[in-house]
């Protein structure tokens, strides 16, 4: 292929992609600053940065999604105008966007065409598709089926339709973010050799990722972003994740944290038989057992969507379910009164939710409202049975917020101002400031910046030491492995295997998280 | 009941039903795109109106037919305007342009004709007459199969033959060419679409036209061809019907058809049978009768009839992400 739709044929030494000084605001907020990269045609170029470094602006700069303020693109070495995502399409850039745009009740073959249909009737177009789909999946191993309704396919299929959308536009230039945030570690090894096959065909390919191993993994060369602007752009072979993390961040990383052996005391959170029925009648939860002790770090890893959520919506006290949980020996009522998360919160169970902005905080409220609820009719936080004390939560919240390094710190700032890793430290604050008996945790680090992370992962083990069970629910498996004590990992609904994190690894928990019971060990 | 009632009602059904068809066709179109429209009554009336003054004052039914449709395609290109470009909120939008159209239309009607806003009563070519299809009275002396030519299928207004056609001819377009597609599309996750290269708004916009334009034929046919004249809120909540019937027909062509024709029967039958003897009951008020049709938009609203999922970026203004 070397003439495609008119594009100019492109000049063997040229880079596929270069960015000459492109810079990007909103309003004050500069998101790009000066930005210049180039990437070779045919290989695999990583970008790595923190949350807000600026990765999503410039891909969607390059995608046609923004403008920039000021800089020049250049594809195959030619100037290129990007206005908007049909110019970036004619231009050979394809994108696989972190969530997908699938059109969720389409076939596979609809969601294909969609936009880049031959002629004004479906039929031409679909049969078209679905020649070219046979071949694209011969070819780079992207087997879906053409008929099949994309909300029936997995996650990691769903992913293959937007490679293959992106191959149907003939698209040269392949930008994939954060595409392995929802795939098991074996889905993501098929992503990483189909990656690695379209490169060998002369694609070029930008990989957008906050995982330093794959960085390493499959990458030939990577940029490092940090605050709007480019900090360095380095050949792969030539650095580590310990070099890299220092570059996105600006200073030293501890990437694994430092756990102190303790031993664990005894039961203090004990999960019998637990089951959950949905309204559409599904089972979501069936029968999950375990115990969490004293000082101790159970991890529950599995790929979104296999149980978990509604595993912390029942320890939370925010689903009604069957079976029982024993808090400290005490048993709890899962259904009725007494099962409302005030309840859980006063037998001494605190719960982070996963979704911090939909159950953790009311963004437009303040911080010092937000680090109070939940335990608002708590005597601290009130004068008498009226009036509310208002001076103690303020004053209350500054300490926490020194104590947690959360920026700002300034009680009366709205939630939705402060960035995702110091609104998940107001969250964090709130519960584990008060000393919990048990601590439920759901993704404690999702969309959070490197050194949020790390300081979020000492607070944990720090509650840990000072004697709580912790229930660690993540689908990051890197934070399971380094936290945990305990590993449990789910798969539809149940909990199919524990292991001791010392006597497992990766691969094992990832062949448990594909739904293989004995983790391969047969 | 006898044959020839049988006949009778199918026929008052037809009638009843087209404006029904045309409207819930209309609200098909929008909301497949994401587009909700609560305004359906509000263009019909427009129309209705516009179709009847015009055609009064020029004795022209096409002349008229051609201002009422313009009128409700500008009422939905307002409510495109406040629910795409200024992404309002669009029931507020839909339930504005009600009011605005009931209230303007009898505004408009007293300061034209001073008939307490009616329209002058339309004959001749001031309205659609019905169509007799031909041979209508040999065949209609065939017993039985003949009545059905010459009652049931022949001596309609044009109107009521394209709503019957326009139920297909939506079915086709939706789901049989690109613009169906993209369509569907937009109303189901406009990301896809956006980020597919295509405009959301265009597409938006392009589905809100054509609701103006099949209301527009709706309150159309109302007055010029079912009602020789426009009177004060006449559609008397046939869009909201409408509305009823498109979510009992899951948001399909073929089924609104379906759906739009039961409403229509039951009101035939409700204007047939002013009262009905059941043994042991008594007699059925007139009251409940004529009620039939809102009690099953009630009953359907209510969600007895399954469950409906309605296009899921229904509702909802597309604003791009940061």
């Amino acid at each position: 292929m070397t003439e495609i739709n008119g594009r100019a044929q492109p000049d063997a030494a040229a880079p596929a992609i270069e960015l000459c000084g492109i810079s990007k605001s909103f309003g004050p907020v500069h998101a790009n600053r000066d930005i210049s990269m180039s990437v070779q045609r045919g290989t695999i170029h990583g970008i790595v940065g923190e949350n807000g470094a600026g990765k999503s602006t410039l891909m969607s700069i390059l995608y046609g999604f923004y403008r920039a303020d000021a800089g020049e693109i250049r594809i195959n070495g030619k100037p290129t105008q990007i206005p908007d995502s049909q110019a970036a399409i004619a231009a050979g850039i394809g994108m696989v966007h972190q969530h997908f745009k699938l059109v969720p009740n389409f076939t596979v073959l609809e969601n294909v065409v969609l936009g880049a249909e031959e002629g004004q009737l479906l039929r031409p177009s679909l049969k078209l598709a679905r020649s070219l789909l046979a071949r694209l999946a011969d070819e780079y191993e992207l087997h879906v089926d053409p008929d099949a309704v994309v909300e029936e396919l997995s996650v990691g299929h769903q992913q293959r339709v937007e490679i293959l959308k992106a191959l149907y536009r003939q698209a040269e230039i392949l930008i994939l973010d954060e595409p392995t945030g929802v795939l098991t570690p074996s889905e993501a090894d098929h992503l990483f050799r189909i990656l690695k096959s379209l490169r060998d065909e002369g694609k070029t390919i930008i990989l957008i990722t906050h995982k330093l191993r794959e960085i390493m993994a499959v990458t030939e060369s990577v940029s490092v972003m940090r605050q709007g602007e480019m900090a360095a752009t380095v050949k792969t072979s030539q650095t580590d994740p310990e070099t890299l993390a220092e570059l996105m961040v600006g200073r030293k990383v501890l990437l694994r944290v430092e756990k102190k052996a303790i031993e664990a005391g005894k039961r203090i959170l004990e999960v019998h038989n637990l089951s959950v029925t949905d309204s559409r009648g599904i089972n979501t939860l069936k029968n999950v057992s375990f115990e969490v002790r004293e000082g101790e770090i159970l991890g529950i890893a599995g790929v979104a969507g296999n149980g978990q959520t509604e595993l912390l919506e029942v320890l939370g006290g925010i689903t009604e379910a069957e079976g029982n949980i024993r808090v400290g020996g005490k048993e709890i009522s899962l259904v009725g009164a007494g099962s409302d998360a005030r309840s859980r919160r006063r037998s001494g169970l605190a719960h982070v939710p996963e979704d911090r902005q939909r159950l953790g905080l009311i963004m437009d409220f303040l911080a010092w409202e937000n680090m109070s609820f939940g335990y608002h009719n708590d005597r601290d936080c009130n004068h008498n049975r009226v009036f509310m004390d208002n001076r103690a939560m303020r004053s209350a919240t500054a300490k926490r917020m020194r104590k947690f390094d959360i920026r700002p710190d300034t009680p009366d700032t709205q939630a939705r101002n402060f960035s995702g890793g110091n609104q998940q430290k107001i969250v964090l604050a709130r519960e584990i400031d008060r000393n919990p008996r048990v601590l439920v945790v759901g993704q404690p680090t999702r969309g959070v910046d490197i050194g949020a992370i790390e300081f979020i992962h000492q607070s944990i083990l720090d509650l840990r030491q000072a004697g709580a069970a912790v229930l660690l629910v993540s689908v990051e498996l890197d934070e399971i492995l380094s936290l945990s004590d305990r590993v449990a990992v789910m798969f539809d609904g149940t909990i199919i295997g524990e292991r001791q994190t010392a006597a497992t690894d990766e691969r094992e928990l990832g062949l448990l998280m594909a739904g293989v019971a004995d983790g391969g060990r047969s | 009941m006898d044959f020839a009632t049988l006949i009778q009602i199918l026929d008052s059904m037809l009638r009843l039903s087209a404006p029904l068809i045309f409207a819930c066709l209309a609200g098909l179109f929008s909301e497949r795109a994401g587009i909700f429209d609560i305004g359906l009554e509000g263009k019909m009336l427009a129309s209705a109106f516009f179709s009847a003054a015009v055609a009064a004052s020029t004795g022209s039914v096409w002349a008229g037919m051609a201002c009422g449709v313009f009128a409700s395609m500008v009422l939905a290109a307002l409510h495109g305007a406040a629910s795409i470009t200024f992404r309002g909120n669009q029931l507020i939008s839909g339930v504005a342009i009600n009011f605005f159209a009931s209230g303007m239309t009898a505004l408009i009607g007293q300061n034209w004709f001073k008939l307490g806003g009616r329209t002058p009563s339309l004959s001749g070519d001031s309205r659609f007459l019905p169509l007799e299809w031909p041979l209508a009275e040999t065949i209609g002396a065939i017993p039985l199969v003949g009545s059905v030519y010459s009652e049931l299928l022949s001596g309609h207004t044009l109107l009521v033959y394209v709503a019957l056609l326009a139920a297909p001819v939506s079915w086709w377009v939706l789901f049989r060419t690109r613009f169906g597609l993209r369509l569907r599309a937009v109303g189901e996750n406009p990301e896809a679409v956006d980020t597919g290269g295509l405009s959301v708004a265009g597409l938006r916009y392009r589905a809100t036209l054509i609701c103006g334009l099949l209301c527009g034929l709706g309150g159309a046919y109302l007055s010029t061809g079912f009602a020789a004249g426009f009177i004060r809120d006449m559609t008397a909540g046939k869009g909201f019907i409408a509305l009823a019937a498109l979510i009992f027909a899951k948001w399909r062509p073929g089924y609104a058809l379906f759906a739009c024709l039961l409403f229509g029967l039951l009101e035939a039958i409700a204007i047939r049978f002013q009262s009905i003897e059941i043994s042991g009951v008594g007699t059925v008020p007139l009251q409940l009768m004529q009620a039939l049709p809102y009690i099953l938009t009630v009953i359907i609203l209510a969600g007895f009839v399954g469950r409906a999922i309605p296009p899921r970026a229904g509702g909802e203004p597309y604003i791009k992400e940061r």
